[in-house]
């Protein structure tokens, strides 16, 4: 509530109103439900005052006034409804008809269409234009982007969007007048990173999307709000379906702490859920040889096997390879089977972030409340990023690092060991460092000494509060300690963000696929937690802590185990593991979507759901949960968690779970820092988790290694997806900046 | 390859701003009086004299009529046919240059010696009928006077 | 170059203040200027004081040359005073309004003079730095302002502590390169800044918010040049040469059908018909006049008959137009008005830059209208729908372009409308077209 003195007194179409001084008469006559029609005018741009659909009469003003452009002041009587205005409109309606093809039948944005909808609020039935039309043929910008000039309005959103939003600026104007036209940065070419907002903003149908056009019409669709699958941000995306089949993702209703922000994965690369190439029925090998077999046959087989390895080879010889893609409740139901009914604490996956050592050190200072969240990056005054590539790496990180900067100006520092783009655009200072000096550079930041960057550094964020401290893989054990004890020491309410690469990386760790901690980082060695674990689940746990995922492959080699069970995750192309290593297991399962290197030596493999195809939840690397939901079935495949279930089933163990919300209430009650409120998930909201523990300390730091994706690449699924290797950027060499 | 006098000429226009991309539209009309047109290479080294995206260059070059991507020729006559001209049959000497020229609006003759352009007031009304050729004035035209012009520079064309 | 003669002809009834040294030979060197009070003004004004100087211009009656008619002193009075930003000076140059050539005889003849304005102008308002923005195809006359611009700054005109009063001034010269719109101020200041000619959302005014984000004063040519003569021979003076409100004297284009085109400097308030008639000396052939821009073709044309207007700003805005830049045409009987129409509209439609949809659509819609009516291909219904869309575009615009394009066509319209009847009736046009002199 903004004080009188920030107040503003005015009417609007006889209604009185008091809004915050400086707010645009359009904005403020949303306050009083009188809708001023706009193109050019969108709430976060630069204002353009260049369509005049929202011209009002303002009393004392001589002429008609933008409401786009104009301030409200005090005592200012407007009337937007006003005979003048209304006839304005409909003068601008028709001079944008004169020259835009009415081929709304066949246009994508048919149905959608800001203009159609304006044309038939406010427009004339009728046209009086019979002059010729200016024609000109469809642009290809890319294969993802497509122009339509005589359908453009310019507006010059997609110029905005792309200079103000994303900081690419890969648009211009080119010529003059009524020629005027969109034009992209090389020649004919649009070079960018093919995030697809252009797409999105556009009101009509002149930039339009490769993997859309011509494919349906939005009434056909049907719409469900999800998490998008791909980096570990956690974007909120709308999956549109059409008759089993994914048709476009967008986040139009700007729900979720991404807003309308997507990028080229988010927008595009679904496509690998609709690749021809998914599994579709489980595989068991007969003679040498894979098969196509029945569910049954396939969940027998493996069940039996695994019976005959633990019988012949005792607690132990079985591991487990857990996925950052898998929602929290299959990865808590995986290590509740690995560590109950296989006996083995040897459970890991590929770890992408050092989220252990953050929980664990802020746990030991009682800081448990300086995780920070994605708004609080866009609302952050300052924030610290040491290492990592968000441009590349998390889209989102950095396009609100950016919002920060642009909107609040924000200063950002940078330690990187290359020139990152956010350093070379964003940053106030950019301290480089040499490969592997990051942790270096932290100390030298906790301490004294060190660069001149590294001082000036020091020197200005001790003058800033509440400072957003985020870090990648560069920072791990003893140095992720060392930057927290540091961190807690700023000015204010410093909070930090340990970056991960996918989906469901922090979900991964935090419900515990890790072989010394039981979910929410408690240390297997506690008996104290153990018990409590085993209350929970009605059998004993073993205190020794299992091996890590280097540890099983040596373990492999050794012969020590004997079974290996794989989910969702491809560890052959990831660790580069030898082609015979996996040769000696006597039983390896993988449930997977497509064939990769590792399905290639399983004996089963079982073909998993994509998360298009399943509901639960994931947490981003922020530690923000959000369910994602069931947008559409695909035939022939089963969830990981109906998977799972099977498995347990099929070794004497029927466990009470309906759906995977029985396991998250289970969750709820039970892994500390997950008791989040229930309703609000199912809402659609992030809720925010704050994990204590004490995990065991990092034994190896090899242990923790990013993929490095880029833009165009999300581990092994963004193989599947054509949009994703259409477009010419994901050719480039990786850090190319645009 | 631009010459030397034409860099020098652009770091003494660049110095005359306190911001550097107010030099753009300059720069560009200076590399077409010696290129004969814009290149790709003068954009290039534009945008990164005055340290913008090519792109931003090419946006000024669609806006600025007196620009163009394409050669014209030796002799560029640019005949205006705006109220005052056409009042005294400005539109009747670019119908007689086009004649003679054997060219229309916007082109050149095949040995590249003559272009033809109607363009818009040049800011010789007084003198109707104008037109420029390249950067120079000529007004008070009659189609005599118009060929014998011709003439003259056929001559030096060829030259 | 243009030829002397063929611009200057020359009347009796002219009062030479700022083409006073026009006639000189050699008069674009600096120490002919000097010969004749050049800089004296100058010398003056750094004697009065920034303020003095600002209320000399305010009271001279002073009003823009460039087309709008603001009161030059009262525009320069809304500069802020303390603030920590850089001030600009901008010479608008541009010329660019069709039946306008009256800055070029300025810079082509005694760019000492205009040099001489923008220097007092940068000491009234505080600023240290000025422009000259000059049309693209005037690049000769940009030649000869380059000349005299280092003449200046060699004997102390310009540079650091002018004439030892301590104030530092440096001024140079930005071409365009074909575009009528960044005439327009702010369009012009966008250019300035190397960006494409699109026009700003005002307010903010360019007096508080200009180039670069600075304080900034944009004047005609003609209107700097005006200014060393008020300061050297006082604000009453000058004042008392026009009519009320409008001071001064003014340089008038006379093109078209009038038997001596040419650039006239004559009192404000001079009678159009004497304008027509004594100095121009008429029209060609003893015909009929049949209508007048009196003001380059962004005004509402008059008709034969309302011709006994005084030329000031206010007394053709009594009557529904506009003095604008000063160019005054002439059409005789013979023409054909739609295709005067139809011309004056293919210019606003290739020089709209685009931004706003009225101009761009508007203008280009206009111009298809126009081109098949007097193609013969009109409608009785089309005289109206063109009205209709030209007050679509009147005062919907960004800038004033859109209705410097519906002004002149509404007037066409309404005044000759039997001759649009005409081209429907005949389905074709009435005029053929007029044959060259030979
Ligand atoms: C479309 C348009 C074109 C204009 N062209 C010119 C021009 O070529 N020269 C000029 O001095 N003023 C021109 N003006 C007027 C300028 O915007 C501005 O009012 C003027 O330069 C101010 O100087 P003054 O007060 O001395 O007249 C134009 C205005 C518009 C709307
Ligand atoms: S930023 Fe990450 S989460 Fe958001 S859309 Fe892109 S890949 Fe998906
Ligand atoms: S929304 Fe105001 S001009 Fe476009």
């Amino acid at each position: 509530m903004a004080d009188a003195t920030a107040t503003v007194n005015l009417t609007i179409d006889g209604k009185p109103v008091a809004v915050p001084t400086g707010t645009l008469l359009i904005e403020a006559a949303k306050q009083v439900g009188s809708e001023v029609p706009s193109f050019c005018y969108y709430p976060g741009l630069a204002l353009q005052g260049a369509c005049r659909m929202c011209l009002v009469s303002i009393e004392k003003m001589p002429k008609l006034q933008t409401a786009c452009t104009t301030i409200v002041s005090n005592g200012m009587v407007v009337n937007t409804q006003h005979p003048e205005a209304v006839n304005g409109r409909k003068a601008m309606l028709e001079f944008l008809l004169t020259n835009h093809p009415l081929d709304c039948p066949v246009c994508d944005k048919g149905g959608e269409c800001e203009l159609q909808d304006a044309v038939f609020r406010y427009g004339a039935a009728e046209t009086r234009f019979i002059e010729t039309k200016q024609h000109q043929d469809e642009l290809k910008f890319s294969s993802l982007v497509y122009y339509d000039r005589p359908r453009c309005i310019l507006c010059y959103r997609c110029i905005r969007v792309c200079d103000e939003g994303m900081d690419v600026n890969a648009y211009g104007i080119g010529f003059r007048g009524s020629h005027s036209e969109i034009i992209p940065n090389h020649g004919e070419h649009l070079e960018c990173e093919e995030c697809g907002m252009c797409v999105d903003i556009c009101p009509v149908g002149a930039l339009t999307s490769g993997t859309y056009r011509y494919k349906t019409r939005p009434w056909e669709l049907t719409y469900t709000g999800t998490i998008c699958n791909h980096c570990g941000d956690g974007c909120k995306t709308t999956l549109s379906v059409r008759n089993n089949e994914i048709i476009r993702a967008n986040n139009r209703d700007h729900s979720g702490f991404n807003g309308e922000f997507l990028c080229a994965k988010g927008r595009f690369g679904w496509d690998f859920v609709n690749s021809e190439r998914r599994l579709t029925a489980p595989l068991v090998r007969h003679n040498g040889k894979q098969e196509a077999s029945s569910w049954e046959d396939a969940l027998d087989l493996t069940t039996a096997r695994l019976q005959d390895v633990l019988e012949k080879h005792g607690p132990g010889s079985v591991a487990v390879i857990g996925s950052n893609r898998t929602t929290n409740e299959e990865n808590y139901l995986l290590q509740r089977l690995a560590r109950t009914i296989l006996k083995t604490n040897h459970v890991d996956h590929h770890r992408t972030g050092d989220f252990s050592t953050l929980v664990s050190s802020l746990s030991e200072a009682g800081a448990s409340d300086r995780y920070a969240s994605m708004e609080d990056v866009a609302r952050a005054s300052s924030v610290l990023l040491i290492g990592n590539d968000p441009t590349q790496q998390h889209p989102l990180l950095a396009y609100q690092i950016r919002q920060a900067v642009r909107q609040n100006n924000a200063r950002l520092y940078v330690v990187n060991r290359s020139e990152v783009k956010l350093a070379l655009r964003q940053a106030a200072v950019f301290a480089k460092v040499g490969v592997g000096e990051e942790a270096a550079a932290v100390r030298e930041l906790a301490g004294d000494g060190g660069s001149a960057e590294i001082t000036t550094l020091r020197d200005k964020i001790a003058k800033e509060s509440d400072t957003v401290v985020i870090f990648g893989d560069e920072i791990q054990g003893e140095a992720v300690r060392e930057l927290v004890r540091w961190g807690l020491g700023l000015p204010g309410h410093t909070r930090f963000i340990a970056l991960g690469d996918y989906a469901n990386s922090r979900g991964a760790a935090d419900m515990g696929v890790l072989p010394g901690s039981l979910p929410g980082y408690q240390p297997v060695g506690s008996s104290e937690w153990r018990s409590r674990y085993e209350a929970v689940w009605e059998m004993p746990l073993a205190a020794q802590p299992g091996r890590n995922l280097r540890e099983i492959f040596d373990a492999i080699e050794s012969g020590a185990i004997q079974a290996l069970l794989v989910v969702g995750s491809n560890p052959v192309k990831t660790f580069q593991l030898p082609r015979e290593l996996l040769g000696r297991l006597s039983l390896l399962v993988v449930a997977e979507l497509f064939p990769t290197e590792t399905t290639e030596f399983a004996d089963v493999v079982l073909p998993a759901a994509t998360f298009a195809e399943k509901a639960g939840t994931v947490t981003n690397t922020c530690g923000q949960a959000q369910a994602i939901k069931k947008t559409m079935r695909k035939a022939g495949t089963r969830s990981d968690f109906e998977i799972i279930v099977a498995l347990a089933r099929g070794l004497g163990h029927s466990w009470p779970y309906r759906s995977s919300e029985d396991v998250l209430r289970e969750i709820i009650t039970h892994v500390p820092g997950y008791a989040i409120a229930l309703p609000s998930l199912l809402v659609g909201r992030a809720v925010m988790t704050r994990p204590q523990g004490a995990p065991p300390a990092l034994e190896r730091p090899d242990l923790v290694f990013s993929s490095h994706d880029t833009l165009f690449t999300s581990g092994t699924v963004s193989r599947f997806s054509w949009a994703l290797n259409s477009v010419d950027e994901a050719k480039r060499p990786h850090g190319h900046i645009f | 390859m631009l010459s030397d006098n034409l860099k020098a000429k652009f770091d003494q226009v660049i110095a005359r701003y306190p911001v550097k991309r107010s030099a753009i539209v300059p720069l560009l009309l200076f590399a077409q009086d010696e290129i004969g047109y814009i290149t790709d290479e003068a954009i290039e080294e534009i945008a990164r004299r005055v340290e913008v995206r090519p792109i931003e260059v090419v946006e000024d070059i669609g806006y600025y009529s007196m620009l163009h991507r394409q050669p014209v020729g030796k002799y560029n006559f640019q005949v205006c046919t705006n109220v005052s001209c056409q009042l005294l049959g400005g539109e009747e000497i670019l119908d007689h240059c086009s004649k003679r020229l054997g060219i229309g609006h916007k082109q050149t003759t095949p040995d590249g010696v003559f272009s033809l352009e109607e363009v818009e007031c040049l800011g010789a009304c007084c003198g109707a009928p104008a037109m420029q050729v390249n950067y120079d004035f000529y007004e008070n035209l009659t189609p005599a006077r118009i060929d014998r012009l011709i003439e003259e520079f056929k001559a030096n064309g060829k030259a | 170059m243009s030829d002397y003669q063929s611009y200057m002809k020359g009347s009796p009834l002219e009062v030479k203040v700022i083409s006073g040294r026009f006639h000189l030979p050699n008069s674009t060197s600096i120490d002919v200027f000097l010969a004749h009070d050049g800089y004296k003004g100058l010398q003056k004004a750094l004697q009065m004081g920034p303020d003095a100087v600002i209320n000399e211009v305010k009271n001279s009656q002073l009003r823009g040359r460039g087309g709008a008619g603001f009161n030059t002193g009262l525009k320069w009075s809304f500069v802020p005073k303390n603030i920590d930003k850089p001030k600009y000076v901008v010479c608008n140059a541009d010329e660019s309004e069709p039946a306008t050539c009256k800055d070029r005889p300025l810079m082509e003849y005694d760019p000492h003079q205009l040099i001489e304005g923008i220097v007092i102008a940068g000491y009234a308002i505080g600023a240290h730095q000025g422009y000259i923005f000059i049309r693209g195809e005037y690049r000769y006359l940009m030649e000869i302002l380059d000349r005299a611009l280092a003449e200046a700054y060699s004997r102390g005109y310009l540079g650091k502590n002018i004439l030892g009063s301590g104030f530092d001034f440096d001024l140079a010269t930005h071409t365009g390169a074909g575009a009528y719109e960044c005439g327009e101020e702010t369009a012009l200041l966008n250019s300035l800044e190397g960006l494409r000619g699109y026009p700003r959302v005002k307010p903010p005014f360019p007096a508080v918010v200009g180039v670069y984000g600075c304080p900034t004063i944009i004047n005609n040519v003609e209107t700097l040049a005006c200014v060393p003569h008020i300061i050297l021979k006082g604000a009453e003076w000058y004042a008392g040469l026009g009519t009320p409100k409008n001071g001064g004297t003014r340089l008038f284009c006379l093109s078209g059908h009038i038997n001596r085109p040419g650039v006239y400097e004559l009192p404000m308030g001079f009678p159009l018909r004497r304008m027509i008639e004594e100095v121009g000396g008429g029209i060609p052939g003893g015909k009929n006049l049949k209508s007048v821009i009196p003001g380059g073709s962004s005004c509402p044309l008059l008709t034969a008959d309302e011709i006994d207007v005084p030329m000031d700003f206010d007394s053709l805005a009594k009557i529904g137009s506009m003095l604008g830049s000063g160019g005054v045409v002439m059409i005789d009987e013979d023409t054909c008005m739609v295709k005067v129409a139809q011309r004056i509209m293919k210019f606003y439609a290739h020089e709209s830059c685009g931004w706003c949809i009225p101009c761009r659509e508007g203008t280009t819609w206009l111009k298809a209208l126009l081109d098949r009516f007097h193609g013969g291909g009109g409608s009785m219904g089309d005289p109206d729908t063109a009205l209709d869309i030209s007050y679509n575009i009147l005062g919907k615009s960004l800038c004033p372009l859109g209705d410097a394009a519906a002004m002149p066509t509404i007037s066409i319209v309404k005044k000759f409308r039997n001759e649009f009847d005409e081209h429907v009736r005949l389905g074709e046009c009435p005029f053929e077209s007029r044959p060259v002199a030979a």
